[in-house]
């Protein structure tokens, strides 16, 4: 079972993640956390990072951004660091270079590609 | 006798011409002539035996008499000229006689030097007189000449003015004409800076808005598909004759329905906020629901400027008052105003961003109000702030701290013109240097 935690600023994003997965939530072979904000998703981590399998990150977002939040996740404040994908509405080359430099694993733009997405949270 | 009165004669006359520079050129020639004559023949005529040489001076005398008593030149010199007469008469006689009758002559001596002398006196007298006449002549003509000189000078002085009257008129004319074109080349450059000052901001905005537009879309596309797959269950469940699962598929339709609705819209807006700015001034007043705008500016505004500084990151605050209303006015330009504004202090907190301060937040908070008058808008941030001496410069047309090329400067002279002028509202600014500032819109409230 692989519990992934969702970070974006969009409350909706809620719905949609859970109704995608679904059939993978029924089966219990995912679950969800969500946190609307770089903070909260901080916040969640440090109580449950054992827990985490995976986080999906949006990079803009107001205050602290995605890469932010990358950038501390995978720097050293956990052992191992969990698995991070991040996603964005702007498919600029800047973005994705800086993200895969801080480390990040995957790397979606908006709209979201749930089949692709589902593939790339089954290899890990 | 008679040569010495005609050189009197013509020597005086010669000082008469000489006062008139027009007569001295037309008689001076003959009266030296004649000068030269009488003083030739006087010192003949002394050694002399020979009747026409001693006689000849009397009939040059009346020669000149008759040459000059009449001539119209010199009237001023008649009773001089005249006076010669007796002297002349008297002389040719006592000379006759003395030369034909000498005995009689010599017996009567007396009375010839009395008439004589008398004649002399006469002349002598005349010749005085006439030399103050002259004196008075010449210095009224030296009067005129130097009233001449100065009329002249004046007439001089006056055509070099009237000369530069006209230059400068001309030059005045040309100058008028330059300014003119000037006026006419920077209205013309007024519009196509207010143009691309509307273009400039709408491609600063584009990014902010396919990022916008974006975020919708994805709900829209991945709600739109999801039901797909819902109704596909929904239809087995029905078929499958279990309708409690039907019924929960039935309502997840619903509700992603509705999201689909919902996010539609917000890309539906997005792209007419984005219409709107680009099409710029079109006029027509409405009545705008303020804080869904405010609202939409300061994110579009926020994405522009991550569009440009992707590491850029800053927290909106938004606190929008339940009882703003509508106001009335022109969609456009009120939202230009708005996005020019939260685009600034996005701006200032960058600015700050980079500046490296340790534990900086940089944030933009978004208020909004009403009371019985107005509605305002409140755009604070906490970025580097205005610096105070050029506070009264920031709502001057092409005013910009920003480096060339990144601002137009035109910005906040258009926000205030559209406030102020176009919808009767105003715009208030307080900040402290480097510690952030605040621009307050007020606008009348619709009735």
């Amino acid at each position: 079972m692989k519990h992934i935690l969702v970070v974006d600023d969009e409350a909706d994003v809620r719905d949609l993640f859970e109704q995608r997965f679904r059939k993978e939530v029924k089966s219990g072979s995912v679950s969800f956390a969500f946190a609307l904000n770089a903070d909260a998703a901080m916040d969640y981590l440090v109580e449950n990072v054992k827990a985490v399998s995976l986080i999906f990150s949006d990079i803009n977002m107001p205050g602290k951004s995605g890469l932010d939040l990358l950038s501390k996740v995978k720097k050293g404040f956990f052992d191992p660091p969990p698995v991070m994908m991040m996603i964005t509405a702007y498919g600029d080359d800047e973005n994705y270079r800086k993200a895969i430099s801080l480390g990040a694993d995957d790397f979606f733009t908006k709209p979201i590609d749930f089949l692709k997405l589902k593939e790339r949270i089954n290899n890990f | 006798m008679g040569y010495v009165i005609s050189l009197i004669f013509a020597f005086r006359l010669r000082k008469f011409i000489a006062i008139e520079p027009e007569l001295e050129k037309k008689w001076d020639l003959i009266l030296i002539r004649v000068m030269v004559a009488c003083v030739i023949l006087f010192i003949v005529s002394q050694n002399s035996r020979f009747f026409p040489v001693i006689l000849g001076g009397y009939a040059l005398l009346g020669w000149l008499f008759w040459k000059f008593y009449n001539a119209p030149d010199f009237i001023g010199l008649r009773s001089m000229i005249f006076s010669c007469a007796p002297v002349g008469v008297i002389g040719f006689f006592s000379d006759t006689t003395r030369l034909i009758f000498k005995s009689f002559y010599e017996n009567n001596n007396e009375y010839f030097i009395l008439a004589m002398v008398a004649g002399w006196v006469w002349l002598i007298s005349s010749l005085i007189n006439s030399r103050k006449q002259l004196r008075a002549l010449k210095s009224e003509r030296e009067l005129r000449q130097s009233q001449e000189k100065e009329n002249k000078l004046i007439a001089a002085r006056k055509a070099v003015l009237e000369l530069l009257v006209q230059e400068r008129t001309s030059e005045l004319k040309e100058q008028n004409d330059k300014l003119k074109e000037t006026l006419e080349e920077l209205h013309a450059a007024q519009v196509q800076l207010i143009h691309s000052e509307k273009m400039a901001s709408l491609g600063e905005l584009t990014a902010g808005i396919a990022h916008e537009i974006q975020n919708p879309l994805n709900f829209v596309n991945n709600f739109a598909e999801l039901n797909g797959e819902l109704v596909d269950e929904l239809l087995d469940a029905i078929e499958q004759n279990d309708f409690k699962e039907a019924e929960t598929l039935a309502l997840a339709i619903r509700d992603n329905e509705q999201k689909v609705a919902h996010h539609g819209k917000r890309a539906d807006s997005i792209v007419k906020s984005m219409l709107q700015h680009s099409r710029g001034s079109g006029n027509a007043r409405e009545s705008i629901h303020l804080n869904p705008l405010a609202e939409e500016c300061i994110r579009l505004s926020y994405h522009g400027m991550r569009a440009k500084e992707k590491a850029f990151n800053a927290k909106m605050e938004l606190i929008l008052g339940d009882n703003v209303g509508l106001v009335e006015g022109v969609p456009g330009d009120i939202s230009r105003v708005l996005l020019n504004i939260c685009t600034n202090a996005f701006y200032a907190v960058l600015q700050r961003v980079r500046k490296g301060e340790k534990d900086y937040q940089p944030t933009v908070w978004l208020q909004t109000g009403a009371d019985n008058e107005h509605v305002w808008i409140k755009i604070r941030d906490n970025g580097t702030g205005i610096p105070a001496d050029v506070m009264d410069k920031i709502f001057q047309p092409f005013f910009t701290t920003k480096p060339t090329g990144e601002g137009t400067g035109l910005g906040l002279s258009m926000s205030f013109e559209i406030i102020t002028k176009g919808h009767g509202g105003t715009i208030d600014v307080e900040s402290k240097d480097g510690e952030g500032a605040a621009f307050t819109i007020k606008l009348p409230v619709s009735k």
